[in-house]
């Protein structure tokens, strides 16, 4: 699954990133401490969390992940979004629980 | 592969710059073609090292150097220094203040993290005086 076809099956809203949608999506990882993300997550996985403040670009680069989804409708500071954009790393954010966006990816993922 | 050696000041409590080093060092590495996982662990390893001089620090510098054998990371810092290594090196254990745990530091898992992520590890703590990790990544060429 492609970055681009989580964001055509799920109620997500796109914030930053729309150059770089064509990103491959190997998984998912959910969590919102940021060193249990970096020693977590894996490569091209989707990071699903509340945390918006800048540092969460930084990790999502260091750990070279896809996408991050913002769940709950956390809101995303403008400093956050303009860093994403530089780093190419898409930011969606949903209504959606973490949990309830994990349903989604799941039965997204099982078809294609 | 040429050898490259850099300096970076870290600034305490400068969150607007954080990740900034470790980002340079990642450009660095992909630049000059390091394996794709030596680049996440040395990665991994100097985001959590800037951090740590961030937050619990007066701040302190990284020197990053690669050569063909080996790459090596240096982060010291003016102190305050840590008083029980054993414990700051348990998992779970961090004195992070509220604001910096509502960021989503705190965890007690980034000297963990290095120390889990280098090849070799050395942590050097004088209480009141400084804190220096001195960190190698082996290149197998
Ligand atoms: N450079 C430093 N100077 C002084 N104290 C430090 C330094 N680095 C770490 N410590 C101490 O060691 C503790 C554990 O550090 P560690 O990086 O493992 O966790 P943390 O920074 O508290 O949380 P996390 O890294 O998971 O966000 C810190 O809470 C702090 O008390
Ligand atoms: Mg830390």
């Amino acid at each position: 699954m492609t970055v681009a076809q989580l964001l055509n099956n799920l109620d997500v809203k796109l914030l930053s990133g729309k150059n770089d949608l064509n990103k491959k999506i190997t998984g998912f990882y959910i969590g919102d401490m940021l060193s249990w993300v970096m020693a977590k997550a894996e490569e091209g996985q989707a990071w699903i969390t509340i945390q918006t403040n800048l540092n969460v670009v930084a990790v999502s680069v260091m750990t070279d992940i896809s996408c991050i989804i913002i769940a709950d409708n956390a809101e995303v500071p403008p400093d956050t979004l303009i860093k994403a954009e530089e780093e190419g790393i898409p930011i969606l954010q949903t209504s959606l629980s973490a949990y309830q966006i994990a349903i989604k990816c799941a039965g997204v993922d099982a078809h294609g | 592969m040429i050898a490259i050696q850099r300096s970076y000041a870290v600034e305490k409590n400068d969150f607007t710059k954080a990740g900034e080093v470790s980002s340079n060092i990642k450009k660095i590495m992909k630049q000059v073609g390091v394996e794709p996982e030596i680049i996440r662990r040395v990665s991994v390893a100097a985001y959590e090292s800037e951090m740590n001089i961030i937050i619990h620090s007066y701040g302190g510098t990284i020197d990053f150097m690669i050569t063909p054998e080996y790459i090596k990371l240096v982060a010291c810092d003016r102190g305050p220094g840590i008083e029980n290594i054993e414990l700051a090196m348990k998992k779970g254990y961090s004195t992070a203040p509220q604001n910096v745990r509502e960021m989503g530091f705190g965890a007690g898992m980034g000297l963990p993290n290095i120390k889990r992520c280098s090849d070799e590890f050395i942590i050097e703590s004088e209480y009141k005086s400084h804190t220096k990790l001195v960190l190698v990544f082996k290149q197998s060429m």
